[in-house]
């Protein structure tokens, strides 16, 4: 029986204390990119949730069978089985949003978190463990993805998920949609997370005094 | 034609910078550009790949992938190129010049997870671009990373020194540097489009 404590630990660590986005730091680029809108970030996040568990599961069963020395090249080329397998799903059921992601879908593949969590985690872990890490890091990816996606819209569009926040008068800050935007954006939302989380260590400090 | 190849080197430099307006290839962007004589040798390898890169994925698709219709496999096909040609560019550089090697040895590797490699490949397939200008594209693509990693080291250089508050240090601030110079290089938009 595989203790329920380390998986809720390891599906809570994706999504708070090593959020792919926010504290690692990874995948960087679809961060920016896709994060126009709130829905864009939405799928963007969907689908790199289901590139990660699929390649998660599947790297980690074949753990004991993947010579060493060839093994990047193998993740690389199992992840791109799973990248291929969602672009066509999301060709075929979504097509809008496969036009907006355009070029991203089949950049997943060289979206660092993948890589970085076949190697850091799922080629030491059992199959169960790597799935819920893959979900965990999936969703913080996603939540992430989705909180700028939002921030963006709000004032690039003065709308969320298509609603209308700000009502008619408002006047839309085009840039935050533009390229700069996303760089700024990010940039001040780690800086934000950086802050929170500097308050949080220095209050422990001084509750466990 | 001169004038054409002069307007399309504008265009892929300046207007659709790969870094600035085009979001590949952020992660060595913010990684590895602390340095401005590092990022010089990452921009060259850079280089070299994504022209060689475009020259192989152009032929793979339109002479393998196309005839046997399974355009679909397309990612797939290029990834291991691009692997490959890194693994080769690797072996060939640490033969011939041992010093230049040593200089750029971590950075080699991660040229394969670079998005910009395969965000050119797939790029020239979605425009349907012909051989040369696949090959152009690649080359100017890749000065223009190199451009904006280069700059992005002068200034990291300088942010090392200056006093800027705790939480805003590293990445935040290398970011919102990044936009600004971003809104710098939307000047050239529209410019040759």
């Amino acid at each position: 029986m595989l203790d329920k404590s380390t998986a809720k630990g390891v599906f809570i660590n994706g999504i708070l204390n090593e959020n792919p986005t926010f504290r690692l730091v990874l995948g960087t680029c679809p961060t920016l990119a896709v994060t126009t809108s709130a829905m864009n970030g939405i799928g963007m996040g969907i689908a790199a949730t289901f590139v990660l568990v699929g390649s998660n599961a599947v790297i980690s069963l074949l753990r004991n069978f993947i010579p060493d020395k060839v093994r990047i090249p193998a993740f690389i080329v199992i992840i791109c089985a799973f990248v291929t397998m969602i672009q066509l799903l999301m060709q075929a059921f979504v097509p809008s949003l496969y036009e907006s992601l355009g070029m991203f879908i089949p950049l997943i593949v060289v979206n660092c978190i993948i890589l970085a969590r076949a190697e850091a985690f799922a080629s030491k872990n059992t199959v169960f463990l790597s799935a819920v890490d893959g979900v965990g890091m999936g969703l913080g990816f996603t939540l992430a993805i989705t909180i700028m996606g939002c921030i963006r819209e709000l004032f690039g569009n003065g709308t969320i998920f298509g609603f209308n926040v700000f009502g008619q008068g408002y006047d839309p800050m085009l840039i935050m949609i533009l390229a700069p935007g996303g760089f700024i954006v990010f940039g001040l939302m780690l800086g934000i997370v950086n802050a929170l989380t500097n308050r949080k260590q220095k209050s422990g400090k001084e509750d466990a005094v | 034609m001169t004038v054409n190849v002069f307007i399309f080197m504008v265009t892929c430099i300046f207007t659709n910078n790969f870094i600035f307006s085009r979001f590949l290839g952020c992660c060595p962007f913010l990684g590895v550009s602390s340095k401005v004589n590092t990022s010089i040798g990452m921009g060259m390898a850079v280089t070299f790949v994504m022209a060689v890169a475009s020259l192989f994925t152009w032929a793979v698709y339109n002479l393998v992938l196309v005839p046997l219709h399974i355009e679909y496999m397309n990612t797939i096909a290029f990834i291991l190129i691009i692997a490959s040609l890194v693994q080769f560019v690797e072996m060939f550089i640490k033969k011939s010049s041992p010093s230049l090697y040593k200089s750029l040895g971590i950075y080699l590797p991660l040229i394969t997870t670079n998005c910009a490699v395969l965000g050119v490949t797939i790029l020239n397939m979605n425009n349907n671009y012909g051989l040369l200008q696949s090959v152009l594209n690649g080359v100017f693509g890749a000065l223009g990373f190199m451009l904006a990693i280069v700059l992005m080291a002068g200034v990291r250089e300088r942010l090392e020194t200056s006093n800027i508050p705790k939480c805003m240090k590293g990445f935040p601030i290398s970011l919102v540097t990044a936009g600004l110079m971003s809104v710098a290089f939307m000047g050239f938009s529209g410019f040759g489009a």
